[in-house]
């Protein structure tokens, strides 16, 4: 019997490993984002921590305690997730570049998905973990309260970043038939962040707003991973915030690879 | 013989208006990749907009701030940062300018380095963001019970050009440090971008450091929150009096201050690339 080969020679395990370790070379870009980071952590903590406080200490389910959690966790994912909308597909496709990515033996769509979420799970280290801690010191945020909201946590959180960035390559693809993809890009970052519940927890909007966010994949990217890790989901709740999770990464994955199987048929590269 | 003074004014003013009409036709003659920039650019403001529309409706008020009262707030801080943005925005690519060595070429042009660096660009897109923000203001103009008189809309406007100051300011402060920073350069949005996320929400909610850090170090607070307290008729925060939003000029000058030794020190330091 053929025996399989080790992870270390699998290339797609390569990818992987090589945008976590890409990461790890500028320690000061580290930093640079972990101050900003914690900045708007704040403000963003003092105006959610006010606004909990105003509508005397409960707002749409959520005390100062999770409302807390809810800011500084996302902080800890901003690093993570990808809400500005530009790619290395997206230079790559404008730059002709994509041609010779089209030749290598590997699934495009898993090499460029694989290697940014193999970052964004870096950036957990230098700049998700440093959030949290700043987080617990400066508020009084409520943690995970059992070992399974960690472990489902935890997953919902790998299913969220992979979701982020598996759409963000579908949306790139679009290049293959724009020559500009800037205002694809603009229009990203707008709706994103404020779907995904960047901003304010989705469960403030009015229904109408609510409803419209949860036809997107965005909520799967931040919020949900949220509502599991801070234990405002728990059970039957977080099983199915992972399973709408999971049909959303199927559709973006699918959607990817079937634009990016049109786009290479359409590809014109000019120029030798 | 040395030119008169007067004449080589005209003659600098001149190319500069030159450089930045070439600008402003190179990006408008793109009509649709510059409509949809156009649009974009409404768009993140409009969106920014309603997460304080989702955020105030949810409660009555925040920080003594009324939906209606925080649109003041919210417009006069984001046209504020909006017209700051069209005229220093690019400072922002400082770092990229210094990487690939290409700001090597600005010291050899006869004139000073940050007017060459402000008119690298004219993103006229930008002019979308002033629109949200002046529509904001004027909403939240007509919305509040305000005693108009000649000191209200000497009020509006003295808090109008001071943040635009402040903020300008901010962006020449960050391009300062970016000669130190480099890839590091995200560390300068904390108080730039971050800035402007303090300036629309009232500071009665911040911790107590960041008062420090947006009320005097890098003064966003006299944009637009302590004008508006002003122009409502409500106390300044840990009792600080009502007028204090006339003082937005010395808050303005204490950034332009900052900026101008930032800016300086920064210069200094850089050594070039070795291109």
């Amino acid at each position: 019997m053929r025996q399989l080969p080790s992870p270390s020679r699998n290339p797609y395990w390569r990818f992987l490993v090589a945008g976590f370790r890409g990461q790890s070379a500028y320690p000061l870009a580290t930093l640079a984002g972990l101050v900003a980071n914690a900045t708007f952590g704040l403000l963003k903590g003092g105006i959610m921590g006010a606004a909990v406080e105003s509508s005397g200490g409960e707002l749409a389910g959520y005390s100062a305690a999770t409302m807390a959690a809810f800011v500084w966790l996302g902080q800890g994912m901003l690093g993570s997730v990808n809400f500005w909308g530009g790619s290395d597909l997206q230079t790559r496709i404008k730059s002709g570049d994509v041609a010779v990515d089209f030749l290598r033996p590997v699934s495009v769509q898993a090499a460029n998905v694989l290697t940014d979420v193999g970052k964004g799970l870096f950036a957990l280290l230098p700049r998700g973990l440093p959030s949290v801690v700043i987080g617990v010191l400066v508020s009084s945020m409520a943690l995970p309260p059992d070992a399974a909201a960690y472990g489902l946590g935890l997953l919902s959180l790998l299913i969220g970043i992979t979701v982020s960035h598996a759409t963000v390559y579908a949306v790139a693809t679009s290049g293959f038939w724009l020559v500009e993809t800037r205002g694809i890009s603009v229009l990203y970052m707008a709706v994103s962040g404020f779907f995904a519940g960047l901003f304010t927890p989705i469960y403030l909007f009015p229904d109408w707003l609510l409803t419209l966010a949860l036809l997107t994949p965005f909520p799967s990217m931040m919020q949900f991973p949220i509502d599991v890790i801070s234990g405002q989901v728990t059970g039957a709740g977080a099983a199915q915030h992972l399973g709408v999770q999971l049909v959303w990464l199927a559709v973006v994955l699918a959607v990817g690879h079937l634009t990016t199987r049109a786009g290479r048929r359409r590809l014109e590269v000019q120029g030798g | 013989m040395a030119e008169p003074e007067e004449q080589r004014r005209v003659r600098v003013l001149r190319a500069y208006r030159a450089v930045l009409a070439s600008r402003a036709r190179s990006q408008a003659s793109h009509r649709a990749s510059f409509r949809m920039d156009l649009v974009g650019a409404v768009l993140v403001g409009l969106i920014e907009f309603t997460e304080i529309w989702v955020l105030y409706s949810a409660t009555d008020q925040i920080g003594g701030f009324t939906l209606a009262q925080i649109m003041l707030v919210f417009g006069l801080s984001d046209l504020a940062f909006s017209l700051a943005d069209l005229v220093a925005g690019h400072c922002d690519n400082l770092p990229v300018y210094v990487r690939a060595g290409t700001l090597d070429v600005f010291f050899l042009r006869p004139q000073p380095l940050l007017a060459q660096l402000m008119t690298s660009d004219l993103s006229l897109r930008r002019i979308g963001r002033c629109l949200v923000g002046a529509t904001s203001l004027t909403v939240g103009l007509v919305l509040n019970d305000i005693d108009w008189s000649v000191g209200t809309v000497g009020l509006l406007l003295l808090a109008l050009v001071c943040g635009f100051v402040i903020f300008t300011a901010q962006f020449v402060t960050a391009a300062g440090l970016q000669f130190f920073l480099i890839n590091g350069s995200e560390m300068t949005n904390a108080f730039v971008y971050g800035g402007r996320y303090a300036a629309t929400q009232p500071a009665v909610v911040w911790p107590r450091a960041l008062l420090v850090v947006f009320g005097v170090i890098f003064p966003v607070a006299f944009a637009a929150y302590l004008p508006v307290s002003t122009l409502l008729d409500m106390p300044g925060p840990l009792g600080l009096p009502t007028w204090l939003g006339w003082c937005a000029p010395v808050a303005a000058l204490w950034a332009v201050t900052v900026a101008g030794l930032c800016w300086r020190w920064g210069l200094r330091h850089y050594r070039g690339a070795g291109g």
